[in-house]
């Protein structure tokens, strides 16, 4: 038998036990902040030192725009009292575009993966997908190179002029039904490069997006669940749980 | 050594330059008119062997200031040869008929700045596309209204790509910006008449972000985080690189902790891109089993790294002036052994591809780049290594303490695929080699240190994992950027990545590609 068939069996089963169960191993997330009950003085505080705006204080209470979420952690080093922060991964939401998905699709996946000027991270953790410890294939995802063949439509970084284009060409390609899934906080508000003139304040200004997953990058599992939900398969989480009600009461 | 620097080039060009040599930082100013520009660089290329590093473009209140950053081997230092002209005046001599390395770099000051280079082959269509962009737009000037620009117009109906082949039968085979699974976007002119591809044109700055542009007039801290986020899978070597310079600025000192802190980040977050390089070479060569190894090294060093630092990518540890957050000993100690553990895997495999010979068919004497043309073209990192071009800012202009540490730089003679793949696995071992070594000798103290922010300029070099990355940044007197100018390793290794491409079959592309380990987010900053 050829030795890398052997080798191939002697490493064993790597892959996460995610979606079944709760992956457990340390390093697979960075986090994300949380909105919480803090005092004045210390939210205020969070307020001024977060370069991109993610604090805001409604009713006392800090509210965290993880939109805006840049992974710099200067919230949480180097503070007296830091920013509440989690250690999630299912970060998949549903975007304000289009509420209440129904599933559209009943079997395997197509992914056509596109890169609108992202910094590298993000598509770095894509590709981890393919790799043993994700392994999306298990769950009947595939990548395409072709948008002809793709059901869902993955857009990582800011959306580049010099992409914009080509961006809705392939989006025009897609045949319905078809799901777009932005990762990143670049594809959702731009994130450090929103105030560039060459590039869009995120994607979300030239597609019609369906299901938003923030992180600087989002770690493979939050770009898998934001997959699941694309496909119907995973509910979508609220990660900015209360926010909409306080708009809503004219905040 | 015969002459010093300063005495050479009294003597050779006397009347033409003046030269003034800073012994603290070991730098050499030549200022030089504009007439002789082309030849004194030259001379220092090609006769003194000096490397090309980098072209700052500076728009002063009332002149051009343009200025051509070389450095040399080991102990020969910096050379910074300075031209200026009036601002009404937008014309200089191109020194590419010389350094053929400074090729893209005036092609970019063109672009950015509306600066004509007499003498260059080729201008225009650069970063601005031609079909995207009208005429007579030049971003990094100081009047440039961003509200003006127009974002998209329809290029003209006889607009087309350049072509060079004009032999009968030939074609061009356009590649990209969106082409096969998970890639960067970046747009490919192969022109073929069949089997091979005779020419190759790249066509990047797809994801132009102009980083450049947007860090003007704001804190120093702020811009680290778009230093740290334009390439982020080498995240940590850039904005320590933007770290050095803001520091040398300022004349700050960062605690030893720190510095000891920084080397050993740098390391990990090097053997981390070397096992995705890896990777990436064994998935372009269809070797399945031999990409899944690899891939799971990958993330086993991305969770290393989260689990040590809080982020997959190191992001939001460096700070100008140290660190933001101390690691503890023991964390360090514990991130080495998972790493020993992985290296002990890779040379595993290494040892298992080296007797793979259908895997070996595919990348021996494939993209093969010869060393002088690798001098040439400045190539920088493992690619320019595996042509025996062994240049390595951390053995020959250290920065961070990297003097104290007992390392090699591997180097390889043939150039090809096989080569670059070695490079990447030797420098794997060298990374943990000095990660040891920090841990061994890891000071104690804090790991930040405030300082005064002070007008000034300076240039912050680092050994990124893909090669050298120089980060020009100037400062007022509040500490806020002014110009910030970014030359990194892949857009030199982009310039010359069509010597590897050229005269090769089709479907030697894709290997050719991973073995060169370009980032396009990087070039495209």
């Amino acid at each position: 038998m050829s030795p890398w068939v052997i080798k191939g069996i002697r490493t064993g089963i790597k892959t996460s036990a995610y979606p079944r169960n709760a992956e457990t191993a340390a390093g697979v997330t960075p986090g994300l902040p949380v909105s919480s009950q803090m005092d004045t003085g210390a939210a205020r505080a969070l307020v001024d030192i977060c370069p991109t705006q993610v604090f805001t204080i409604i009713n006392g209470r800090v509210n965290v725009d993880v939109d805006r979420c840049i992974h710099c952690y200067r919230c949480v080093r180097g503070v007296e009292q830091p920013a509440r922060w989690d250690s999630t991964y299912e970060w998949g939401v549903e975007s304000n575009q289009k509420k209440n998905l129904l599933p559209a699709f009943r079997k395997s996946i197509n992914i056509c993966v596109v890169d609108a000027g992202d910094c590298g991270s993000c598509l770095n953790e894509v590709r981890q997908l393919s790799s043993p410890y994700y392994n999306i294939h298990r769950l009947g995802f595939f990548i395409t190179p072709t948008p002809r063949h793709a059901d869902v439509l993955l857009v990582v970084g800011p959306g580049t002029d010099h992409m914009s284009l080509a961006l809705q060409k392939i989006y025009n390609a897609i045949p319905t039904p078809k799901r777009v899934v932005a990762a990143g906080v670049c594809a959702l508000s731009g994130g450090v490069f929103a105030e560039s003139f060459t590039c869009s304040e995120g994607v979300t200004d030239i597609l019609p997006v369906d299901v938003e997953v923030p992180g600087n990058p989002p770690p493979p599992l939050a770009i898998l669940h934001g997959l699941l939900v694309a496909a119907g398969r995973k509910p979508p989480v609220d990660l900015q749980p209360g926010s909409s009600q306080a708009n809503a009461t004219g905040e | 050594m015969e002459l010093g620097l300063k005495e050479q080039v009294k003597e050779r060009w006397a009347g033409h330059a003046k030269c003034r040599y800073d012994d603290r930082s070991d730098l050499c100013e030549i200022t030089c008119a504009r007439a002789s520009l082309a030849e004194l660089c030259g001379w220092l290329f090609i006769d003194k062997d000096f490397n090309f590093a980098n072209l700052i473009v500076e728009e002063m209140p009332a002149a051009w200031r343009l200025r051509y950053i070389f450095y040399g081997g080991a102990g020969s230092g910096w050379v910074h040869v300075l031209a200026s002209a009036l601002c009404s005046e937008e014309t200089f001599p191109s020194i590419v008929k010389f350094v053929h390395a400074a090729d893209w770099h005036e092609r970019e000051a063109e672009d950015m700045f509306g600066l004509t280079f007499e003498g260059h082959p080729r201008l225009g269509d650069f970063i601005l596309h031609d079909d995207a962009w009208q005429e007579n737009v030049d971003p990094m000037r100081h009047h440039f209204d961003p509200q003006m620009a127009i974002r998209y117009r329809k290029p003209a109906a006889d607009w087309r790509p350049r072509r060079i082949v004009q032999e009968s039968g030939a074609f061009v085979m356009p590649v990209g910006p969106k082409y096969s699974g998970v890639t960067e976007s970046v747009h490919f002119l192969l022109e073929t008449v069949g089997e091979d591809v005779i020419r190759f044109m790249p066509r990047l700055f797809y994801k132009w972000r102009a980083i450049e542009k947007i860090a003007e007039g704001k804190p120093a801290d702020e811009v680290l985080l778009l230093a740290e986020r334009f390439a982020a899978t080498t995240a940590f070597a850039h904005g320590l690189a933007f770290c050095q310079a803001v520091e040398t600025a300022c004349a700050a000192d960062i605690p030893p902790r720190a510095a000891g802190l920084r080397v050993f980040l740098a390391e990990l977050e090097r053997l981390r891109q070397h096992a995705g390089a890896i990777q990436e070479i064994c998935e372009s060569t269809a070797l399945a089993v031999a990409a899944s190894e690899a891939g799971i090294f990958e993330e086993d060093l991305l969770r290393i790294s989260g689990e040590l630092t809080g982020h997959r990518y190191l992001f939001g540890m460096l700070a100008p002036g140290g660190l933001l957050l101390d690691l503890p000993d023991n964390d360090c100690r514990q991130a080495l052994n998972k790493s020993q553990a992985v290296l002990k895997q890779l040379d595993n495999l290494e040892t298992e591809l080296r007797v793979s010979s259908s895997f070996l068919d595919r990348l021996e004497e494939v993209g093969y780049v010869q060393q002088q043309v690798a001098a040439a073209y400045g190539l920088l990192g493992p690619v320019a290594r595996a042509s025996a071009v062994a240049h390595d800012l951390r053995r020959e202009q250290p920065y961070s303490g990297y003097s104290q540490f007992r390392f090699e730089v591997p180097s390889e003679q043939e150039g090809d695929g096989y080569a670059r793949l070695r490079v990447l696995f030797s420098e794997c071992r060298q990374s943990v080699h000095i990660m040891e070594q920090t841990v061994a000798a890891m000071p104690g103290g804090g790991v930040l240190e405030s300082f005064k922010p002070r007008e000034g300029a300076a240039l912050g070099w680092v050994e990124a994992p893909r090669g050298a990355a120089f980060h020009w940044v100037r400062l007022d007197e509040r500490g806020f950027v002014t110009r910030y100018h970014v030359a990194p390793p892949s857009f030199a290794n982009w310039h010359g990545f069509h010597v590897a491409v050229e005269n090769f079959a089709f479907q030697d592309f894709p290997i050719m590609l991973a073995t060169f380990d370009l980032s396009v987010a990087e070039n495209d900053r």
